[in-house]
């Protein structure tokens, strides 16, 4: 299964990753301006950009072949796309216990603070084509491939 | 090949999609004394609070019993295995036969001596019935006092409360949740919860409840009366093992399983609250109740079952609970048990705690109170038990990352799959 995997040499941290992903997961998708502005809460990024210069990388769900959320999550929500192979969330189901957070050794899931009590993590942007984050990264510091360096 | 399951919970399911990942044709029946679709166990608190309805805490969707070819008797209870026939008896007199076995029946609720703790108006909190039962008597204006502080008594406590019912907490320990938190983190969700108007009772234990025409009288240790309305009693839980009991399977405080999840009777497995396994920081033998561990353990019991080589590495305790918007994450020890441990903080804070735990250089614990983002990083450590005696201001900062960690862990989780 493809994955996104960060290349640290080329990241320089400008955090675009976090942007467009922010954007791509509100009401407005196609317009940054949009889905910044008008949005009541911006939805929380699912790429999360560290950073301690020289060094910085983006950082989103690994899309484990194990994956330890999907073992732990108390609600059935997060589940397996039989389609994709892609682990996803269903923010119906799910009710922001926050015990995937505490498994994932990756820190790959994060609270949504534009919902109440729900998780936000990586969907590949399925519904979009390739994944905003790869798309939009200025210096092709995020790749998706089979594999990983 | 006929597999049978007892129990419809997570070790159940775990183990269902484990065996049918490798075997999609031979049967596979589950039976259970419960008459629901599986549903959520952790969800009934949910259900008391009304965030949840009976179709909306369904641990898997509707079809899931079709689309994995199970056979299902719900409402049906085995009362034994006769293991030299490879039969269960049931309730109803009825006999199945099996080939492989997996008993994931879980707990059942621990029974304090208590004088007079039978009888109507006294409640337990672990199954959807119990909920539906307390639903039903958890009126504005009521009282309620519920005996035992941990997990399950604070979660029902707190879902009455939110029902508008008096509740009044009384467990034996000098501290709330003993078992997944410190002295430091305790008293931060006491405050919290007494800010919203519980009340404790702590260090005691209730001896005797009293009928007092419509209502009780709660007789505590330190000789204090409490008058109730009704009582829940959530002391704990204890494996739900009645059905191996006069059988070779060799049971200690739950059924003891090896690293398949292999009962010592071949053929027969056990997963979830009623087994006990490794717990890697205590190095020994233990039950761990809590659904993390029973999907886990159900699911290389599956693959064990299917004829595969799975192993269950051993578990740790880790909760993710939260308490009128006051959240938390604890794993793993929590509080030093002798000089070999050594215990780093953060200032502890009204709302804010963060806590590890360290022997010999490596994380076996830590307490994230308000502070959850990013905590499996911290799980993942305490998983690879790598020497992390560098990183000790990072892992009680809020702001912990992959970053902080060496490069080789860093680069090996990056990539994914790093961890097992």
């Amino acid at each position: 299964m493809k994955k996104i995997y960060a290349q640290e040499k080329y990241c320089i941290g400008c955090r675009l990753c976090e942007v467009y992903c922010s954007a791509v997961h509100s009401e407005y998708p196609n317009d940054l301006v949009k889905a910044f502005n008008r949005s009541k809460i911006v939805p929380t990024p699912r790429v999360k950009v560290e950073e301690d210069r020289p060094l910085s990388f983006a950082m989103q769900c690994r899309h484990c072949d194990e994956p330890h959320c999907l073992k732990a999550c108390i609600t059935g929500a997060m589940y397996r796309d039989e389609e994709s192979g892609a682990i996803l969330n269903d923010a119906e189901r799910c009710v922001g216990c926050w015990t995937c957070i505490v498994a994932c050794p990756y820190g790959g899931i994060f609270r949504d603070e534009s919902k109440s009590k729900v998780v936000a993590k990586c969907d590949y942007c399925l519904d979009q084509g390739d994944p905003a984050c790869v798309k939009n990264c200025p210096n092709g510091a995020l790749i998706i491939e089979e594999g990983g360096e | 090949m006929q597999y049978v399951i007892v129990g419809n919970s997570a070790a159940a399911i775990g183990a269902v999609e484990s065996i049918r990942n490798y075997d999609t044709e031979n049967p596979i029946l589950v039976i259970s004394d419960e008459p629901y679709h599986t549903y959520s166990r952790p969800l009934i608190s949910y259900y008391l609070t009304g965030l949840r309805d009976e179709e909306s805490m369904m641990y898997r969707p509707k079809d899931f019993y079709d689309k994995y070819k199970v056979e299902t008797m719900l409402g049906r209870r085995v009362e034994a295995v006769v293991t030299e026939k490879k039969q269960l008896k049931l309730d109803n007199q009825e006999v199945i036969s099996y080939d492989k076995l997996l008993i994931a029946t879980g707990g059942k609720p621990f029974l304090p001596p208590i004088e007079g703790a039978t009888g109507p108006d006294i409640y337990n909190f672990i199954k959807l019935d119990d909920a539906k039962d307390l639903k039903e008597v958890a009126q504005p204006g009521k009282s309620a006092v519920v005996i035992g502080g941990g997990l399950i008594g604070l979660k029902v406590a707190e879902g009455l409360l939110k029902n508008e019912v008096a509740v009044t907490v009384v467990d034996l320990a000098p501290q709330l949740l003993n078992s997944i938190l410190d002295a430091t983190g305790a008293d931060i969700v006491r405050k919290c919860l007494e800010k919203q108007g519980m009340e404790f009772h702590l260090g005691t234990t209730a001896k005797t409840i009293q009928n007092f025409g419509e209502r009780k009288i709660v007789g505590l240790a330190d000789g204090k009366e409490v008058a109730t309305d009704f009582v829940v009693v959530a002391v704990g839980v204890v494996p739900n093992k009645h059905l191996v009991e006069d059988t070779d399977i060799k049971v200690n405080r739950g059924i003891v399983t090896d690293e398949s999840m292999g009962t010592s009777v071949e053929g027969i497995f056990a997963a979830g609250d009623v087994a006990e396994n490794h717990d890697i920081l205590f190095g020994q033998n233990r039950v761990i109740p809590i659904l993390p561990n029973a999907y886990e353990q159900g699911q290389v019991a599956g693959a064990n079952m299917a004829g595969q080589k799975s192993v269950y590495p051993g578990g740790f305790a880790k909760n993710a609970i939260g308490f009128f918007g006051l959240s938390m994450v604890t794993a793993g020890i929590t509080t030093a048990p002798d000089e070999t441990f050594q215990e780093y903080s953060s200032q502890p804070a009204e709302d804010r705690y963060l806590k590890v735990v360290i022997k010999e250089g490596k994380l076996v614990g830590f307490v994230r109170i308000n502070a959850v983002d990013r905590s499996g990083i911290l799980t993942g450590l305490l998983m690879q038990q790598k020497d992390v005696t560098d990183l000790i201001p990072q892992l009680i900062s809020e702001e912990i990352g992959l970053i902080n960690l060496p490069q080789d862990l860093r680069k090996a989780r990056l990539k994914g799959d790093a961890v097992q």
